[in-house]
Protein backbone atom coordinates (compact mmCIF):
# COMPACT_ATOMS: atom_id res chain seq x y z
CA UNK A 1 0.00 0.00 0.00
CA UNK A 2 1.16 3.05 -0.80
CA UNK A 3 1.67 6.02 1.23
CA UNK A 4 -1.31 7.55 -0.60
CA UNK A 5 -3.62 5.09 -0.41
CA UNK A 6 -2.97 4.81 3.57
CA UNK A 7 -4.98 7.86 4.32
CA UNK A 8 -8.63 8.75 4.11
CA UNK A 9 -8.62 11.85 1.16
CA UNK A 10 -11.49 14.41 1.90
CA UNK A 11 -11.78 14.61 -1.47
CA UNK A 12 -13.14 11.07 -1.68
CA UNK A 13 -15.05 11.64 1.13
CA UNK A 14 -17.35 14.98 -0.47
CA UNK A 15 -17.76 12.66 -3.53
CA UNK A 16 -18.95 9.89 -2.09
CA UNK A 17 -21.85 12.15 -0.33
CA UNK A 18 -22.38 13.89 -3.69
CA UNK A 19 -22.65 10.72 -5.86
CA UNK A 20 -25.23 9.50 -2.76
CA UNK A 21 -27.44 12.44 -3.17
CA UNK A 22 -26.54 14.22 -0.23
CA UNK A 23 -28.00 17.96 0.49
CA UNK A 24 -26.92 18.91 4.03
CA UNK A 25 -24.23 18.34 6.46
CA UNK A 26 -25.14 18.25 9.73
CA UNK A 27 -22.08 18.50 11.76
CA UNK A 28 -19.76 19.69 15.19
CA UNK A 29 -15.98 19.45 14.50
CA UNK A 30 -13.87 16.85 15.66
CA UNK A 31 -10.25 17.17 15.83
CA UNK A 32 -9.37 16.25 12.20
CA UNK A 33 -12.46 17.33 10.06
CA UNK A 34 -10.79 20.61 8.83
CA UNK A 35 -9.68 19.78 5.19
CA UNK A 36 -13.05 18.30 5.19
CA UNK A 37 -14.87 21.26 6.50
CA UNK A 38 -12.45 23.45 4.07
CA UNK A 39 -13.62 21.16 1.07
CA UNK A 40 -17.65 20.99 2.05
CA UNK A 41 -17.87 24.82 2.50
CA UNK A 42 -17.02 25.30 -1.29
CA UNK A 43 -18.90 23.18 -2.29
CA UNK A 44 -22.40 24.60 -3.74
CA UNK A 45 -24.27 21.12 -3.75
CA UNK A 46 -23.82 20.88 0.37
CA UNK A 47 -25.58 22.72 2.61
CA UNK A 48 -23.40 23.04 6.03
CA UNK A 49 -25.64 23.15 9.45
CA UNK A 50 -23.36 23.48 12.06
CA UNK A 51 -24.62 22.62 15.72
CA UNK A 52 -23.78 23.82 18.84
CA UNK A 53 -24.18 20.08 20.68
CA UNK A 54 -24.50 16.46 18.55
CA UNK A 55 -27.54 16.27 20.10
CA UNK A 56 -29.44 18.25 18.53
CA UNK A 57 -27.62 16.86 15.29
CA UNK A 58 -29.98 14.05 15.32
CA UNK A 59 -33.62 16.47 15.04
CA UNK A 60 -32.46 18.37 12.78
CA UNK A 61 -31.27 15.67 10.43
CA UNK A 62 -34.84 13.96 10.84
CA UNK A 63 -36.90 17.92 10.03
CA UNK A 64 -34.47 17.53 6.73
CA UNK A 65 -35.21 14.20 6.36
CA UNK A 66 -39.53 14.73 6.90
CA UNK A 67 -38.78 17.53 4.75
CA UNK A 68 -37.35 15.42 1.97
CA UNK A 69 -33.77 16.41 1.59
CA UNK A 70 -31.34 14.36 2.21
CA UNK A 71 -29.12 15.13 5.26
CA UNK A 72 -25.93 13.24 6.45
CA UNK A 73 -24.75 13.59 10.24
CA UNK A 74 -20.59 14.43 10.67
CA UNK A 75 -19.45 13.98 14.18
CA UNK A 76 -16.74 12.85 16.45
CA UNK A 77 -17.45 9.28 18.37
CA UNK A 78 -17.74 11.53 21.77
CA UNK A 79 -20.46 13.52 20.21
CA UNK A 80 -22.14 10.12 19.46
CA UNK A 81 -22.79 9.08 22.67
CA UNK A 82 -23.61 12.45 23.56
CA UNK A 83 -26.76 11.98 21.37
CA UNK A 84 -28.14 8.98 22.59
CA UNK A 85 -31.69 10.00 23.57
CA UNK A 86 -32.05 12.18 20.52
CA UNK A 87 -31.09 9.42 18.20
CA UNK A 88 -33.70 7.51 19.94
CA UNK A 89 -36.38 9.93 19.58
CA UNK A 90 -35.57 11.64 16.40
CA UNK A 91 -33.77 8.91 14.61
CA UNK A 92 -35.38 5.60 15.21
CA UNK A 93 -38.74 6.79 16.81
CA UNK A 94 -39.43 8.34 12.97
CA UNK A 95 -37.75 5.64 11.05
CA UNK A 96 -35.25 8.22 9.91
CA UNK A 97 -32.56 7.24 7.27
CA UNK A 98 -29.87 8.76 8.14
CA UNK A 99 -25.97 8.40 7.36
CA UNK A 100 -23.64 9.05 10.58
CA UNK A 101 -19.90 9.77 9.84
CA UNK A 102 -18.40 9.39 12.98
CA UNK A 103 -14.63 10.04 13.81
CA UNK A 104 -13.57 7.17 15.82
CA UNK A 105 -11.45 9.45 17.95
CA UNK A 106 -8.53 6.74 19.63
CA UNK A 107 -8.80 3.89 17.12
CA UNK A 108 -5.88 1.83 16.47
CA UNK A 109 -4.91 -1.47 15.31
CA UNK A 110 -1.92 -1.61 17.47
CA UNK A 111 -2.08 -2.32 21.25
CA UNK A 112 -4.64 -1.26 23.85
CA UNK A 113 -6.15 2.08 23.21
CA UNK A 114 -6.48 4.25 25.76
CA UNK A 115 -8.80 6.42 25.12
CA UNK A 116 -12.33 5.75 26.48
CA UNK A 117 -14.07 7.67 23.55
CA UNK A 118 -12.88 4.62 21.47
CA UNK A 119 -13.56 1.89 24.15
CA UNK A 120 -17.34 2.72 24.30
CA UNK A 121 -18.12 3.51 20.96
CA UNK A 122 -18.89 0.32 19.49
CA UNK A 123 -20.78 -1.36 22.26
CA UNK A 124 -22.94 1.81 22.32
CA UNK A 125 -23.65 1.36 18.78
CA UNK A 126 -24.35 -2.68 19.19
CA UNK A 127 -26.78 -1.34 22.33
CA UNK A 128 -28.98 0.97 20.09
CA UNK A 129 -28.67 -1.89 17.64
CA UNK A 130 -27.14 0.30 15.01
CA UNK A 131 -25.46 -1.16 12.31
CA UNK A 132 -21.56 0.00 11.09
CA UNK A 133 -18.87 0.05 8.91
CA UNK A 134 -15.57 1.27 9.35
CA UNK A 135 -13.12 3.02 6.88
CA UNK A 136 -9.02 3.98 7.58
CA UNK A 137 -8.34 4.58 3.91
CA UNK A 138 -9.34 5.77 0.50
CA UNK A 139 -9.72 1.54 -0.55
CA UNK A 140 -12.83 1.13 1.98
CA UNK A 141 -14.38 4.56 0.76
CA UNK A 142 -17.60 2.26 -1.36
CA UNK A 143 -18.45 1.30 2.39
CA UNK A 144 -19.79 4.80 2.65
CA UNK A 145 -22.59 3.73 -0.49
CA UNK A 146 -22.83 1.06 1.49
CA UNK A 147 -24.11 2.90 4.36
CA UNK A 148 -26.37 5.05 2.52
CA UNK A 149 -27.89 1.77 0.92
CA UNK A 150 -28.51 -0.27 4.17
CA UNK A 151 -30.10 3.16 5.82
CA UNK A 152 -32.58 3.16 3.02
CA UNK A 153 -33.48 -0.46 2.48
CA UNK A 154 -33.80 -0.58 6.83
CA UNK A 155 -35.08 3.38 7.61
CA UNK A 156 -32.93 3.20 10.02
CA UNK A 157 -29.48 5.16 11.16
CA UNK A 158 -26.34 3.50 9.90
CA UNK A 159 -23.00 4.50 10.87
CA UNK A 160 -19.50 4.81 9.45
CA UNK A 161 -16.87 4.74 11.59
CA UNK A 162 -14.00 6.79 10.25
CA UNK A 163 -10.95 4.88 11.75
CA UNK A 164 -8.24 7.44 10.35
CA UNK A 165 -8.57 9.93 12.93
CA UNK A 166 -5.55 10.93 14.43
CA UNK A 167 -4.21 11.56 10.64
CA UNK A 168 -7.90 11.42 9.44
CA UNK A 169 -8.31 13.90 6.09
CA UNK A 170 -5.44 15.58 6.16
CA UNK A 171 -3.18 15.95 2.85
CA UNK B 1 -53.00 33.03 29.28
CA UNK B 2 -54.73 29.51 28.64
CA UNK B 3 -53.08 27.74 25.96
CA UNK B 4 -56.29 26.95 24.45
CA UNK B 5 -57.39 30.65 24.01
CA UNK B 6 -53.32 31.26 22.59
CA UNK B 7 -54.03 28.45 19.95
CA UNK B 8 -57.51 29.17 19.08
CA UNK B 9 -56.31 32.94 17.71
CA UNK B 10 -53.23 31.40 16.46
CA UNK B 11 -55.21 28.78 14.20
CA UNK B 12 -57.17 31.85 12.95
CA UNK B 13 -54.07 33.03 11.35
CA UNK B 14 -52.99 29.85 10.06
CA UNK B 15 -53.46 29.56 6.52
CA UNK B 16 -51.21 26.96 5.23
CA UNK B 17 -48.50 27.37 7.44
CA UNK B 18 -46.65 23.60 8.61
CA UNK B 19 -47.77 23.53 12.52
CA UNK B 20 -45.58 21.74 14.60
CA UNK B 21 -47.67 21.78 17.96
CA UNK B 22 -45.35 20.46 20.91
CA UNK B 23 -47.16 20.47 23.83
CA UNK B 24 -49.75 22.40 22.79
CA UNK B 25 -50.59 19.59 20.70
CA UNK B 26 -53.83 18.13 22.94
CA UNK B 27 -55.67 21.59 22.01
CA UNK B 28 -54.35 22.00 18.42
CA UNK B 29 -55.19 18.64 17.17
CA UNK B 30 -58.96 19.58 18.36
CA UNK B 31 -58.68 22.57 16.41
CA UNK B 32 -57.24 21.76 13.34
CA UNK B 33 -58.63 22.34 10.25
CA UNK B 34 -55.64 20.34 8.41
CA UNK B 35 -54.03 18.05 9.85
CA UNK B 36 -51.88 16.37 7.16
CA UNK B 37 -49.85 19.76 7.56
CA UNK B 38 -49.46 18.71 11.61
CA UNK B 39 -46.66 17.14 12.82
CA UNK B 40 -47.80 15.96 16.51
CA UNK B 41 -45.46 12.56 16.81
CA UNK B 42 -45.22 10.58 19.78
CA UNK B 43 -41.88 9.41 21.83
CA UNK B 44 -39.66 12.18 19.82
CA UNK B 45 -36.55 13.25 22.38
CA UNK B 46 -36.35 16.82 24.85
CA UNK B 47 -34.64 19.17 23.57
CA UNK B 48 -34.90 18.89 19.71
CA UNK B 49 -38.03 20.65 18.76
CA UNK B 50 -36.24 23.55 18.05
CA UNK B 51 -33.65 21.93 15.75
CA UNK B 52 -36.24 19.70 14.13
CA UNK B 53 -38.23 22.47 12.96
CA UNK B 54 -35.24 24.13 11.69
CA UNK B 55 -34.69 21.05 9.58
CA UNK B 56 -37.85 21.25 8.01
CA UNK B 57 -37.23 24.77 7.35
CA UNK B 58 -33.92 24.44 5.49
CA UNK B 59 -35.68 21.39 3.49
CA UNK B 60 -38.95 23.82 2.53
CA UNK B 61 -38.22 27.31 2.34
CA UNK B 62 -41.27 28.04 0.66
CA UNK B 63 -43.75 26.70 3.28
CA UNK B 64 -44.21 28.26 6.39
CA UNK B 65 -43.48 26.46 9.48
CA UNK B 66 -45.12 27.69 13.12
CA UNK B 67 -43.47 25.98 16.00
CA UNK B 68 -45.14 25.29 19.49
CA UNK B 69 -41.91 24.82 21.67
CA UNK B 70 -41.56 24.67 25.18
CA UNK B 71 -39.26 26.09 27.84
CA UNK B 72 -38.04 23.04 29.34
CA UNK B 73 -37.29 21.65 25.78
CA UNK B 74 -35.67 24.83 25.06
CA UNK B 75 -33.78 24.30 28.08
CA UNK B 76 -32.24 21.60 26.89
CA UNK B 77 -30.84 22.31 23.62
CA UNK B 78 -30.43 26.21 23.83
CA UNK B 79 -27.80 25.59 21.44
CA UNK B 80 -30.14 25.03 18.80
CA UNK B 81 -30.98 29.12 19.04
CA UNK B 82 -27.64 29.79 17.79
CA UNK B 83 -27.61 27.11 14.96
CA UNK B 84 -31.51 29.07 14.09
CA UNK B 85 -29.73 32.72 14.39
CA UNK B 86 -26.99 31.09 12.13
CA UNK B 87 -28.88 29.69 9.47
CA UNK B 88 -31.72 32.19 9.31
CA UNK B 89 -34.83 30.62 7.97
CA UNK B 90 -37.00 33.03 6.80
CA UNK B 91 -39.62 30.86 7.31
CA UNK B 92 -39.76 29.70 10.51
CA UNK B 93 -41.95 31.29 13.02
CA UNK B 94 -41.01 30.06 16.88
CA UNK B 95 -43.40 30.14 19.54
CA UNK B 96 -42.75 29.10 23.12
CA UNK B 97 -45.45 28.30 25.49
CA UNK B 98 -43.94 29.21 28.71
CA UNK B 99 -45.49 27.73 31.78
CA UNK B 100 -42.48 27.95 34.11
CA UNK B 101 -42.58 24.71 34.99
CA UNK B 102 -42.07 20.65 33.81
CA UNK B 103 -46.17 20.15 33.55
CA UNK B 104 -46.43 16.89 31.94
CA UNK B 105 -43.63 15.43 35.01
CA UNK B 106 -46.05 17.19 37.86
CA UNK B 107 -45.51 21.08 37.52
CA UNK B 108 -41.93 21.50 38.88
CA UNK B 109 -39.95 24.70 38.43
CA UNK B 110 -37.92 24.82 35.54
CA UNK B 111 -34.13 26.50 36.57
CA UNK B 112 -35.00 30.17 37.33
CA UNK B 113 -38.52 29.67 35.94
CA UNK B 114 -39.98 32.98 37.32
CA UNK B 115 -36.68 34.92 35.98
CA UNK B 116 -35.21 34.04 32.52
CA UNK B 117 -36.18 35.70 29.69
CA UNK B 118 -36.41 33.66 26.74
CA UNK B 119 -37.31 36.60 24.37
CA UNK B 120 -33.91 37.86 25.58
CA UNK B 121 -31.95 34.81 24.88
CA UNK B 122 -33.72 34.04 21.49
CA UNK B 123 -32.52 37.43 20.49
CA UNK B 124 -28.53 37.44 21.88
CA UNK B 125 -28.50 34.37 20.23
CA UNK B 126 -29.28 36.26 16.46
CA UNK B 127 -32.64 35.98 16.12
CA UNK B 128 -33.39 39.43 13.93
CA UNK B 129 -36.99 39.26 15.53
CA UNK B 130 -38.19 38.51 19.22
CA UNK B 131 -41.12 39.27 21.33
CA UNK B 132 -42.78 38.47 24.63
CA UNK B 133 -46.44 38.26 25.62
CA UNK B 134 -48.09 37.96 29.09
CA UNK B 135 -51.58 38.49 28.06
CA UNK B 136 -54.12 37.46 25.67
CA UNK B 137 -55.20 40.51 24.40
CA UNK B 138 -51.56 41.67 23.59
CA UNK B 139 -50.97 38.78 21.73
CA UNK B 140 -53.97 38.75 19.82
CA UNK B 141 -53.22 42.29 18.78
CA UNK B 142 -49.99 41.67 17.48
CA UNK B 143 -49.94 37.77 15.86
CA UNK B 144 -51.01 38.77 12.90
CA UNK B 145 -47.94 41.10 12.21
CA UNK B 146 -45.60 38.78 13.20
CA UNK B 147 -47.07 36.25 10.86
CA UNK B 148 -46.02 38.74 8.41
CA UNK B 149 -42.76 39.47 9.32
CA UNK B 150 -39.66 38.05 7.58
CA UNK B 151 -38.26 34.81 9.87
CA UNK B 152 -36.83 33.29 12.21
CA UNK B 153 -39.46 34.96 14.45
CA UNK B 154 -39.36 34.09 18.59
CA UNK B 155 -42.27 34.53 20.54
CA UNK B 156 -42.39 33.68 23.60
CA UNK B 157 -46.34 33.19 26.20
CA UNK B 158 -46.67 32.95 29.16
CA UNK B 159 -49.44 30.17 29.80
CA UNK B 160 -50.91 28.60 32.63
CA UNK B 161 -49.34 25.22 33.50
CA UNK B 162 -51.80 21.75 32.87
CA UNK B 163 -49.97 19.80 35.22
CA UNK B 164 -50.21 15.90 34.90
CA UNK B 165 -49.61 13.86 37.59
CA UNK B 166 -49.76 10.16 36.57
CA UNK B 167 -47.82 7.66 36.09
CA UNK B 168 -47.05 7.47 32.08
CA UNK B 169 -48.75 4.07 31.46
CA UNK B 170 -52.09 5.32 32.64
CA UNK B 171 -52.50 7.91 30.51
CA UNK B 172 -54.00 8.93 27.76
CA UNK B 173 -52.57 9.60 24.38
CA UNK B 174 -54.18 12.76 22.72
CA UNK B 175 -52.54 11.65 19.54
CA UNK B 176 -54.52 10.03 17.15
CA UNK B 177 -52.15 8.37 14.55
CA UNK B 178 -48.68 6.85 14.65
CA UNK B 179 -45.71 8.78 13.59
CA UNK B 180 -45.56 6.39 10.28
CA UNK B 181 -48.69 7.97 9.46
CA UNK B 182 -48.32 11.46 10.28
CA UNK B 183 -44.95 11.70 7.96
CA UNK B 184 -46.94 9.67 5.37
CA UNK B 185 -49.81 12.02 5.70
CA UNK B 186 -47.72 15.25 5.71
CA UNK B 187 -45.47 13.71 2.44
CA UNK B 188 -48.67 13.06 0.80
CA UNK B 189 -50.21 16.67 1.15
CA UNK B 190 -46.54 18.42 0.36
CA UNK B 191 -45.44 16.30 -2.58
CA UNK B 192 -41.72 16.39 -3.38
CA UNK B 193 -39.34 18.55 -2.76
CA UNK B 194 -37.97 21.11 -5.23
CA UNK B 195 -33.82 19.85 -6.33
C1 LIG C 1 -34.10 13.78 28.32
C2 LIG C 1 -35.36 13.77 29.13
N1 LIG C 1 -35.31 14.15 30.43
C3 LIG C 1 -36.45 14.16 31.17
C4 LIG C 1 -37.64 13.77 30.62
C5 LIG C 1 -38.90 13.73 31.45
N2 LIG C 1 -39.86 14.73 31.01
C6 LIG C 1 -40.92 14.42 30.23
S1 LIG C 1 -41.88 15.72 29.90
C7 LIG C 1 -40.91 16.76 30.80
C8 LIG C 1 -41.27 18.19 30.96
C9 LIG C 1 -41.40 18.96 29.68
O1 LIG C 1 -41.42 20.33 29.97
P1 LIG C 1 -41.77 21.41 28.88
O2 LIG C 1 -41.07 21.07 27.62
O3 LIG C 1 -41.56 22.76 29.45
O4 LIG C 1 -43.33 21.18 28.58
P2 LIG C 1 -44.54 21.12 29.65
O5 LIG C 1 -44.56 19.72 30.19
O6 LIG C 1 -44.29 22.14 30.70
O7 LIG C 1 -45.75 21.42 28.84
C10 LIG C 1 -39.83 16.07 31.35
C11 LIG C 1 -38.80 16.69 32.18
C12 LIG C 1 -37.63 13.37 29.26
N3 LIG C 1 -38.73 12.99 28.62
N4 LIG C 1 -36.47 13.39 28.56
Amino acid sequence: MTEEQALLSPEVVVQDLKENGVTHVVWLPDSETNFLYMLMKEEPKLDLVPVGREGNAFSTAAGLSVGGAKPVILIQNTGMMESGDSMRGWALALNIPIVIMIGYRGWTRHGKTQDTAAIYIEPFLNAFNIKYFLIENNDDAPRISWAFEEAEKTQRPVAVLIGDEYHGFHR
Amino acid sequence: MRTEDMLKILHQYREDAIVIPGRGGNHWIKMSTKPERDLAFRGTAMGGRSSFALGLALARPDEKIILLDSEGDILMGLGALATIADKRPSNLYHFILDNECYATTGGQPVPNAKKIRYDLLAQGAGYPSSHAFDELDDFSSNIEAILNEPGPVFVSAKVEPENVNEPIATRRRWQTRSNEQVIVDFKNALGPRAA
